[in-house]
């Protein structure tokens, strides 16, 4: 069988999703939820079909890659930029990641969404839901199999429109469905976040274009050695301006601020999109640009240390934060710390491993904190009618971890799902998340140990909040009535957590030591450069790739933040009303947590209003005051008043052309009444006349 | 000079003088008298240009019927005499140009222009009045027997319309 | 009678004959008086084809004159005829009062 031929089926990937949010636009309105549904995850679920059949493929092969083109885009002159399919080792990687986690997302989101349109008073939104969320698969696969930075930006573009529309699919309300601006305000502030961090991709774009005649991939790594050998600084401009794109998308330091408030999206939405896949587009960016970040040391330590300092940056606020969704997110941007502080150092095979696993994990806790909501709404619309009218006077967070407690009971699958989730995410072996951190954690210590000592800490904090949270959510007494009535959620919910649970579980066979089958299969596309550091001899102990002291000393550290989380939170659960014992111990500190370090704040006052303030500006001073009331009032309308009413009416119309018109009719009338004067009455005159015109007639006839 | 001139030069000067007195003369019934006697003189012209019969037709149709006919109406009418002139008082200068101008025209085109000079050229011509009495009949009664006829259709048309133009109406006062 | 006169003569007679009779068309008030004076211009154009009758030997010419003179008979009853109704109306006969075409 000539596997290469599965390499031209490369373009379904994008294409299968795009026919899925075709028919489900078109004929949506037809279909039931269930078709409807069932269209979007079999789209995806396709295009997890050929993903796979394409990283068969590429293993037959001996993993050396593919470029597929597809077609021609722009050609002006010399330059070409066609739409080409890349099939590498990271590409295939990355398009498993996406359409096998998307598709259980989307089968995950048929019962979610089924029951949220209901609470929300909206069911025929959604159809609209899988429309966004087969565009958002398209486009994440385009970002992910472009062959050049170009096709790379048109799905970063594209996710980042999606991520727009899916923030703000309930625009009109606020997450506690109240009429309200915030949720249209989050979808804002993510695509202008977002936007300044396109700025300094682009910046890199057209500098590499400008000096490597191309954005190919191929033709920009094939010259990077030469461009650094003439102009090291070029390189190093385009690392850091990609690395502002980085910051956006992943939301790291300074960037990072909308995706705490992309939490305002439905559930699935924050699983699939900001957690598991178009976050790690900034991964995936400084993975694929392996070859010009390892020419240039600088940007490499300065993205290390952007990843390093934001991972403890968000752990700290995640430890003050009530809201479950929000200790996620910013869970989610600690994490993607973690990944892009590996890849800054050179560890692709570590960040990539941490991204793939973060996917499985990740998702995972998403998609059992909206089963908890869901619940949480459930139990809040079961509550006896009396209750029940009162509550409709008291606005109800369905999301506030102080509502809930001893869910354990009520939603057992959901609880150790997400248990499964957590010990996962604090890395406690043999979880999936264990094996990643840890083969981050090696690579900082040997490589860079500052950004070792923030990441130890950082992965502390994460242990620690991930226990509070459960604690506060599945343990003690209920603190409030609905979470005494919470109810379960169905099968179609409840099966794709325990899918994700059992890779959650097992996801670390990626890349075991001694194994090390994911090094082994990204080391085709990516090089790893060797570095010759000298090392403690501690570190230099490698089981097959794990370092026993570095495991340990994670381990045993994971282990204490959750027996700390216990102390506080479990051995005496937490009253309704209670304030968090931790702020009584903090104090300022935990305000500060809680208040996230007034990031917003400082950027609405800095940034945000001072563009308001410009733009009132130029809005009321210079368009209405200056433009519109002086310029075109007084200058243009004046000029035109006072030639048309003065000039032209006046001196023109009236006195000049009526002149010449009454003229005429007045010399016309003066011309009749002489003539007039022929047609006197009188026969004599008449006689007269006639007696002149033959006196004329014989006078002509006598001089001819 | 010999006796012919000198009568027509007399006779010439009578004509002119009579119709002068008609222009001139502000009684109608002068006025009228005046162009019998133009009549008259003409009647004269036509014997001495050996037209006997124009000449008595010209006194008997003319100057018997015509002018008695005008004699009639202006009694009838009572039109001897008129008041003063009103209105159109460039009339007058205006007309004895235009009839100067006139004058001066016909004498121009008569002997400059037309080539008169052969016609002049035989003044002494003999007539034959015998002769031409028996050519005019003979003329009349065949070659111009048409207009012979429609003149008298003509006269008869003269006639009854003028009795239907003054026939008083019934009932209407006269 | 021998030494005839001249023709051009009783030409230059006729043209003056007519000359006044066409002054007095104009001149005159009286509708009668014109009326006259018409008939001296009839008049004088009768002189002038008799004279030419003469010179040429030919009978048309008096025939012509014959013809006019019946005509400008026919001619003067009707005109007179008018004449009266006229002054039936306007009690009236100065041609200036009869200006209705005034206009």
């Amino acid at each position: 069988m000539d596997l290469t031929r599965l390499f031209s089926l490369v373009p379904l990937i994008v294409f299968l999703p795009a026919l899925g949010l075709l028919v489900n636009l078109i004929f949506g309105k037809k279909f039931s939820e269930t078709v409807i549904g069932t269209v979007a995850s079999t789209a995806s679920g396709l295009a997890f079909v050929v993903s796979a059949a394409l990283g068969y493929a590429l293993w037959t092969t001996g993993g050396a890659a593919q470029v597929v083109p597809f077609a021609e885009w722009i050609h002006i002159g010399t330059l070409n930029i066609p739409w080409a399919f890349r099939v590498d080792t990271l590409s295939v990687l990355m398009m498993l990641v996406v359409s096998g986690v998307g598709t259980l997302i989307h089968i995950y989101a048929i019962g979610y969404m089924h029951e949220d349109v209901r609470f929300k008073n909206d069911p025929g939104r959604f159809q609209r839901f899988f429309v966004y969320l087969n565009l958002f698969i398209a486009m994440m696969m385009i970002l992910v199999s472009g062959d050049s930075y170009l096709m790379l930006f048109v799905g970063w573009e594209g996710v980042g429109l999606c991520s727009f529309l899916l923030i703000g699919f309930w625009y009109e309300m606020d997450t506690l469905g109240r009429p309200s601006w915030a949720n249209s305000n989050a979808a804002k502030k993510a695509m202008i976040a977002n936007r300044v961090g396109d700025f300094g991709f682009l910046m890199a774009a057209f500098t590499i274009f400008w000096y490597f005649k191309s954005l190919s991939f191929d033709a920009v790594f094939a010259q990077a050695g030469q461009v650094a050998a003439v102009s090291p600084n070029v390189i190093l401009f385009i690392t850091l301006f990609l690395l502002i794109g980085v910051t956006g998308k992943s939301a790291q330091l300074p960037l990072f601020v909308w995706l705490p408030d992309a939490m305002a999206g439905p559930t699935p939405v924050s699983a699939l999109i900001h957690a598991a896949t178009m976050v790690t587009a900034g991964v995936y960016l400084v993975a694929r640009s392996a070859p010009l970040y390892t020419l240039v040391p600088v940007a490499q330590q300065t993205v290390a240390l952007v990843g390093g300092i934001t991972a403890l940056f968000a752990a700290t606020i995640a430890v003050g934060q009530y809201d479950i969704k929000k200790v996620l997110a910013y869970s989610t941007i600690s994490q993607l710390g973690f990944m892009v502080a590996a890849v800054g150092m050179g560890a692709f095979t570590a960040g990539m491993f941490h991204l793939v696993t973060h996917a499985f994990f990740k998702a995972l806790l998403f998609l059992s904190a909206g089963s908890v909501i869901l619940g949480m709404e459930r139990g809040h619309h079961h509550l006896p009618h009396g209750e029940h009218g009162e509550h409709h006077e008291e606005v109800f967070d369905p999301g506030d971890m102080r509502n809930m407690g001893g869910l354990r009971k009520q939603m057992p699958v959901t609880f150790w799902v997400y248990l499964a989730g957590t010990l996962a995410l604090a890395g406690i072996v043999p979880f999936a998340g264990f094996w990643s951190k840890d083969e981050i954690l090696l690579d900082a210590a040997r490589n860079f140990p500052v950004v070792y000592w923030l990441l130890t800490v950082a992965a502390f904090l994460t242990a620690f909040y991930m226990g509070r949270q459960v604690w506060m959510v599945f343990f003690g007494k209920p603190r409030h009535a609905a979470a005494e009535h919470a109810e379960e959620s169905p099968k179609v919910i409840t099966v794709p957590l325990m899918v994700l649970a059992g890779l959650s579980v097992l996801g670390g066979a990626l890349n075991l030591p001694y194994l090390n089958s994911l090094s082994a299969w990204l080391g085709h596309t990516i090089e790893a450069a060797e570095r010759e550091i000298a090392v403690a001899p501690w570190l230099q102990v490698s089981w097959g790739g794990l370092n026993p002291w570095v495991a340990l000393l994670s381990t045993v550290l994971a282990l204490a933040a959750i027996y700390f989380s216990w102390l506080i939170y479990g051995r005496k659960p937490l009253e309704t009303g209670q304030v968090d014992p931790l702020k009584k111990a903090l104090g300022p500190v935990f305000t500060i947590f809680e208040r996230k370090y007034w990031v917003d704040e400082v950027y609405g006052a800095l940034v945000v209003n001072r563009f308001v303030d410009l733009s009132r500006f130029l809005a009321d001073v210079i368009d209405w005051r200056f433009w519109h009331d002086w310029f075109h009032e007084k200058v243009i309308a004046g000029t035109y008043q006072f030639l048309s009413k003065t000039v032209l009416n006046l001196r023109v119309d009236q006195q000049f052309i009526d002149a010449i018109a009454n003229g005429l009719a007045r010399l016309t009338g003066w011309v009749s009444s002489q003539l007039r004067r022929l047609q006197n009455g009188f026969v004599r005159s008449y006689a007269l006349a006639v007696l002149f015109g033959v006196v004329i007639i014989l006078g002509y006839l006598l001089l001819k | 000079m010999n006796l012919t001139l000198i009568l027509f030069l007399v006779l010439a000067v009578v004509a002119v003088a009579s119709a002068a007195g008609l222009l001139l003369s502000r009684n109608a019934v002068y006025a009228a008298l005046f162009l019998v006697l133009n009549f008259a003189t003409v009647a004269v012209f036509y014997l001495l240009l050996g037209a006997p019969f124009i000449a008595l037709a010209q006194v008997t149709v003319y100057a018997g019927a015509i002018m008695v006919l005008f004699l009639f109406v202006i009694m009838l009418l009572g039109a001897e005499k008129l008041p003063k002139a009103v209105g159109l008082p460039w009339q007058r200068p205006l007309a004895i140009g235009l009839a100067a101008v006139l004058l001066a025209e016909a004498g121009w085109l008569l002997f400059q222009r037309l080539q008169l000079s052969a016609v002049l050229a035989n003044p002494d011509v003999t007539v034959n009045t015998t002769e031409t009495l028996q050519a005019l009949a003979k003329n009349l009664f065949s070659q111009y027997l048409l207009p012979f006829e429609v003149t008298s259709i003509l006269l008869l048309v003269a006639m009854v319309g003028v009795i239907v133009l003054t026939k008083k109406e019934k009932g209407e006062a006269a | 009678m021998t030494g005839s006169i001249p023709l051009s003569y009783y030409l230059a007679l006729s043209g003056i004959l007519f000359s006044m009779g066409a002054l007095g068309v104009l001149v005159r008030r009286n509708p009668l008086i014109i009326f006259m004076s018409i008939e001296l211009m009839l008049n004088s154009a009768n002189l002038a084809f008799v004279a030419f009758a003469r010179n040429i030997q030919s009978p048309a010419g008096q025939l012509i004159v014959l013809f006019v003179m019946t005509v400008a008979a026919a001619e003067v009853a009707v005109g007179l005829a008018l004449i009266v109704i006229i002054f039936r109306n306007k009690h009236s006969i100065n041609v200036d009062l009869m200006n209705s075409l005034k206009g």
